[in-house]
């Protein structure tokens, strides 16, 4: 599958194993039942589902921030550890650290001289155009800001899985598009697999190489859909035939809740 | 801060302040109320005056006893509550009597300190650091416990040690809380002192004492007016404190434009 992808998307990439995840929670019960699916070195796989459906138990499962109760999840990062970013729904930034810090906190945890961690942060600052905003403390930024500021600190550890859950759904449409963008832009620089939650149908499409449609609770996957899009994504693509296409292709594999209501 | 802005936030607490003490020098001038009772605020002006050195003196060795009992509090009360939160089972353990020990009258215990610790200055910190605890205790937990899920999964991800989610994140993140109860402690550390020097000798809580067996209400009044004035100066030092720790970051202590 990796020889597909463009050339952008290579090397550092970590495979991911998920076999029969289930996973129940006192007073939810099952919310993941027995998902399976796997993801090549490199790939940018979207996971959608409606609101509640268990795709970020799902991803925090893969983050290793929760345990299944039954089936197997391997993360295989070849020669190399695996090494995991993370961007939570929200920005949650360390609000008396100011950009550079917080881009900092996770080589800082990991032992780093704080002079070599911030010119790693400085690099990553750059690359999600926040450079000239690393003395700003987190209550002086925008919304947009903000989740730019969680980006750069999920990639300070060069990670060769990054897992994003919804991150870019309380923003406003403009600032959500250029971000995507950016998004897809780092991708293709980096080339670490992306695992990103989102229950917008148009994100998941723009974003995304593959996407996996999980049903309502408890999760089951209804589609595991290859995208049809160039590998460079751009604002026209947005009108395009084929993307429209694309998106009409997955909505058809959404469940509506309208009826089961 | 201009002349007169200023004047207009030193205003609104003086006005009612004024007012009061006209209120009172003319009742107790007209003799509508007796001054074994309230004196008049020109007499107990005069008393601070003439008895200035001795009151100077007894203000500084309450101020010393209520800060050495504050410091001692927030040591104790902190490592306490910090020991409590890395643990349900100590929580549920041991929480329940600090509660209880907070209920403890400090008058009641305040004869088993100087048995304790003899008259003089030891009973005095005992007493001011028992009656502070509890307040740093229970905000410093609070604050300890609220830390956000999400940063406490952040660090989590990058392995971090419980020493690292302590002292960068679940301190840290405690700290307006740990104000807090500070500032209510630093209030009650003077209170502490003032009753442990009623019954373990010297200070303000001594001068109240005498003087008021010697029926002099308005040196009375002149040692619990430098009392109260005590808390504020505390209340006021952790403000200080707290603007410079949180300033650059908590709502608490941003300054609005």
């Amino acid at each position: 599958m990796n020889s597909d992808l463009h050339p952008g998307q290579r090397k550092s990439g970590a495979a991911v194993v998920c076999e029969g995840i289930a996973r129940a929670f006192t007073g939810t019960g099952l919310v993941l039942d027995h998902i399976t699916f796997q993801i090549q070195p490199g790939e940018f796989v979207a996971l959608l589902g409606p609101s509640g459906s268990g795709k970020s138990s799902l991803l925090r499962l893969t983050a290793g921030l929760d345990r299944a109760d039954e089936g197997r999840l391997a993360i295989d990062a070849g020669q190399e550890a695996v090494s995991r970013g993370f961007v939570f729904q929200e920005p949650t930034l360390i609000p008396w650290r100011n950009v550079l810090r917080n881009t900092t906190l996770p080589l800082e945890l990991q032992g780093w001289n704080i002079d070599r961690a911030r010119t790693r942060a400085e690099e990553e600052l750059r690359r999600v155009r926040l450079a000239d905003f690393a003395a700003r403390y987190p209550h002086e930024l925008s919304g947009g800001m903000k989740m730019r500021t969680s980006v750069a600190r999920a990639l300070i550890t060069r990670p060769n899985l990054l897992l994003l859950d919804e991150p870019f759904a309380a923003l406003d449409e403009p600032t959500r598009h250029a971000l995507q963008q950016q998004l897809r832009e780092i991708w293709a620089a980096l080339g670490m697999t992306v695992l990103f939650v989102t229950h917008s149908i148009s994100e998941a499409v723009f974003l995304a190489d593959r996407v996996i449609v999980l049903s309502p609770r408890p999760a089951r996957i209804l589609l595991d859909s290859a995208i049809n899009l160039p590998p460079a994504r751009a604002a026209p693509l947005r009108t395009s035939l084929n993307y429209i296409q694309e998106m009409s292709h997955i909505s058809a594999a959404v469940p509506n809740p309208e009826a089961n209501a | 801060m201009k002349p007169n802005a200023r004047i207009a936030s030193i205003l609104p607490p003086l006005l009612p302040l004024l007012v009061t003490m006209g209120v009172f020098e003319i009742a107790v001038r007209s003799g509508w109320v007796p001054s074994y009772l309230i004196p008049a605020p020109t007499e107990v002006f005069r008393s601070l005056i003439d008895d200035r050195v001795e009151l100077a003196t007894a203000a500084w060795t309450t101020l010393s006893s209520a800060l050495v009992g504050l410091l001692l509090s927030f040591s104790a009360g902190t490592l306490f509550a910090i020991a409590l939160s890395t643990s349900d089972l100590a929580r549920r353990a041991f929480y329940p009597y600090a509660v209880f020990f907070q209920t403890v009258p400090i008058i009641a215990i305040a004869p088993l300190l100087v048995i304790w610790f003899g008259f003089g200055q030891p009973t005095v910190i005992a007493s001011a650091a028992i009656v502070s605890v509890f307040p740093i205790i229970a905000s410093t937990l609070l604050g300890l416990k609220s830390t956000e899920p999400a940063l406490v999964d952040l660090f989590a991800l990058y392995s971090a040690t419980t020493r690292q989610i302590l002292y960068m994140l679940k301190i840290p993140f405690a700290l307006p809380q740990i104000f807090s109860g500070l500032r209510i402690a630093s209030g009650l550390a003077v209170v502490g002192a003032i009753v442990g020097e009623f019954i373990g000798g010297g200070g303000l809580g001594s001068i109240v004492d005498s003087a008021r067996t010697q029926q002099r209400i308005d040196r009375v009044f002149a040692a619990v007016l430098i009392s109260a004035l005590l808390g504020v100066v505390l209340v006021g030092a952790v403000n200080f404190v707290s603007a410079l720790a949180l300033g650059s970051w908590h709502t608490s202590e941003r300054k609005t434009s």
